[in-house]
């Protein structure tokens, strides 16, 4: 079930360092949303508060609300480890479990949240794989280890593992800058099927892709090096590229900096 | 006028930049000659240790009354030598099993601990203090064993006699714990920092975007430890495993302190008796006339073989997952 996502006034920490400062936004379920801004704005960061794998890193720190529908992420007795659960992510690079099959790394996630039948396993491997376009190209090869496939594969390998536990948001941390254009192509193509079930948001450092992909935009920004980054604007992705509110955006989007 | 795209003339004299071949410098044959001698000295020392085993063991074994291989006594010191290694063999053996079954655990379970559970505050120390028991001594294990081990195991040993005694390997007659189950426990201590150090780098690399994959997916701490640490470091623990193997196949005086020797197997591994390979050569080898050192050789030699086929069998199974082993991500 897709779930609408509500922040408000979430500032983030590495150790005594303020890594962004004071975000606020809503993200629509079943929509496609990017973060765009330079490098060590924050966007990253931010996206790593929305299932709590921020705090993972050491230093890490979060203050602030994060609504899920009504279920505020950061409330007193929430588990991070269940809200992973419910939030899935996609890394910068893939990442399957070199020590796994292809059929282990889909079912990995399962695996955690209970028992499943031989044939349950089958039928969710089966319609996860189909569903990140992968299963016409691996479904001979279920055994082979994921490691062996090419950059492109991985990553619908490393998607197919996110959605097979059925999560309510799926969270994507620049899922194509390792890839060439052909695999981005099918990654992008991808994500216009995926969120017709899931309430989608993508890190990118690539405008063009922000602007292919998306249904919304938030820019972020930082005033400069040292200080946290902020959320300049979010809109429609079209106002965003042909009409922002704010000049930073512009300048930026145009490629008068960053 | 001049255009500043007009090529710049080598100055007569100089080298030309680019030369034929980039091997002559004298750092990489000086390089390539130590690297190549090295390679080849440690082949030909291997080889000059098999030669000398292999030709000493072959007198002695040509001399010998008994059955090399089976016989239960070591008679060397006079006419006609009657010995064999069957007790060794299985001495041997059994204690570095007992060590390896007890110090690989706990060895991986400190590596994590080190690696993944503990605060960087403590895992430093903690670490540290287990690198400082490699450079015990190892005759200090064995005063140690002897001293302190030794009279406080007859409580364990009857415990275990009382509740397993009826499996026969854990029977115990009482006396001294002078057996080859104590020699365990002490090789198990002693190979225990090895273990864990190698462990803990193999677990210190483990990508972080594995981790991460495994925590995005909802792992707790042990989950992302059996998905992703435990398996990318399966290879790294057998070989950590091996080089603890090795210590204990060949350890000599902390066995020779602690073991009350002698040529039977016992059925019981509590009950005092039997012997290693490297306690009887060091039991033995001072008052051994020349007869009596070959015997001792031919033993070595086959410590020597069990030593290539235990390192040869986990090569097998290192190689045999080596697609899953995560060296190509």
């Amino acid at each position: 079930m897709a779930k609408r996502i509500d922040v408000s006034g979430l500032t983030a920490y590495y150790g005594s360092h303020k890594a962004i400062e004071d975000i606020s936004m809503t993200v629509e379920p079943r929509s496609v949303t990017a973060f765009i801004g330079p490098s060590g704005c924050g966007k990253s960061t931010f996206l790593r508060t929305l299932n709590r794998m921020h705090e993972v890193t050491p230093g890490g720190r979060v203050e602030g609300k994060v609504m899920l529908d009504d279920e505020n992420l950061y409330g007193s007795g929430v588990d991070p480890v269940s809200v992973r659960r419910t939030v899935g992510m996609v890394f910068q690079r893939p990442n399957p479990f070199p020590t796994m099959s292809i059929f282990e790394n889909v079912a990995a996630g399962l695996k955690l949240n209970g028992s499943y039948k031989k044939s349950e396993l089958a039928d969710i491997v089966e319609r996860s794989l189909k569903g990140a376009n992968l299963w016409n190209e691996v479904k001979d090869r279920l055994n082979k280890p994921g490691a062996g496939l090419s950059g492109g594969q991985q990553q619908r390998l490393c998607i197919a593992r996110a959605i097979a536990v059925e999560p309510d948001v799926l969270l994507m941390d620049e899922p194509c800058s390792a890839l060439d254009p052909i695999s981005t192509l099918a990654i992008e193509d991808l994500i216009g099927d995926l969120k017709e079930r899931f309430t989608i948001v993508i890190v990118t450092h690539n405008m063009q892709q922000a602007a292919r992909v998306s249904d919304r935009t938030a820019f972020f920004n930082l005033a400069g090096v040292g200080q946290p980054g902020k959320l300049i604007e979010i809109d429609e992705t079209e106002r965003i590229f042909s009409n922002p509110s704010v000049q930073a955006t512009e300048d930026y989007i145009s490629g008068r900096f960053g | 006028m001049k255009t500043d795209i007009e090529p710049t003339h080598t100055p007569a004299g100089t080298p030309p930049r680019i030369k034929a071949r980039s091997t002559g410098r004298a750092g990489d044959k000086i390089f390539l000659a130590l690297s190549r001698g090295s390679g080849i000295a440690l082949l030909v020392i291997m080889a000059a240790i098999a030669a000398f085993l292999s030709y000493r063991a072959a007198i002695a074994i040509s001399k010998d009354e008994a059955n090399f291989l089976t016989a239960f006594e070591w008679n060397t010191g006079t006419e006609p030598m009657k010995f064999g290694i069957a007790v060794l063999a299985y001495g041997t053996v059994i204690s570095s099993i007992i060590a390896m079954a007890i110090a690989v655990p706990v060895a991986v379970g400190i590596a994590l601990f080190i690696s993944h559970y503990a605060p960087r505050r403590l895992a430093a120390p903690v670490a540290y203090v287990i690198d400082l028991l490699a450079a015990v001594p190892s005759i200090v294990y064995g005063l140690w064993g002897a001293l302190f081990l030794v009279p406080h195991l007859t409580g364990l040993y009857t415990w275990f006699d009382e509740y397993l005694g009826w499996t026969g390997i854990f029977s115990y007659q009482g006396g001294a714990a002078r057996s080859l189950f104590t020699v365990g426990i002490l090789l198990a201590i002693m190979i225990l920092p090895i273990v864990t150090s190698v462990s803990r780098e193999v677990f210190r690399q483990v990508p972080k975007m594995h981790e991460e994959a495994a925590l995005a997916l909802g792992a707790t701490r042990w989950e992302v430890v059996r998905m992703a640490v435990l398996p990318f470091g399966r290879s790294g623990i057998i070989s950590a495993s091996m080089l603890g193997l090795g210590r204990a196949l060949g350890e000599t005086m902390a066995v020779a302190t602690v073991l009350s020797p002698s040529y039977l197997i016992n059925a019981s591994l509590l009950d005092p008796g039997g012997g290693t390979f490297a306690q009887n050569i060091a039991s033995h080898f001072k008052e051994a006339n020349d007869n009596g050192r070959d015997a001792l050789i031919a033993s070595g030699l086959v410590l020597f073989v069990i030593t290539l086929l235990v390192n040869g069998a986990a090569r097998m199974i290192i190689a045999r997952r080596k697609e899953y082993s995560g060296a190509a991500a």
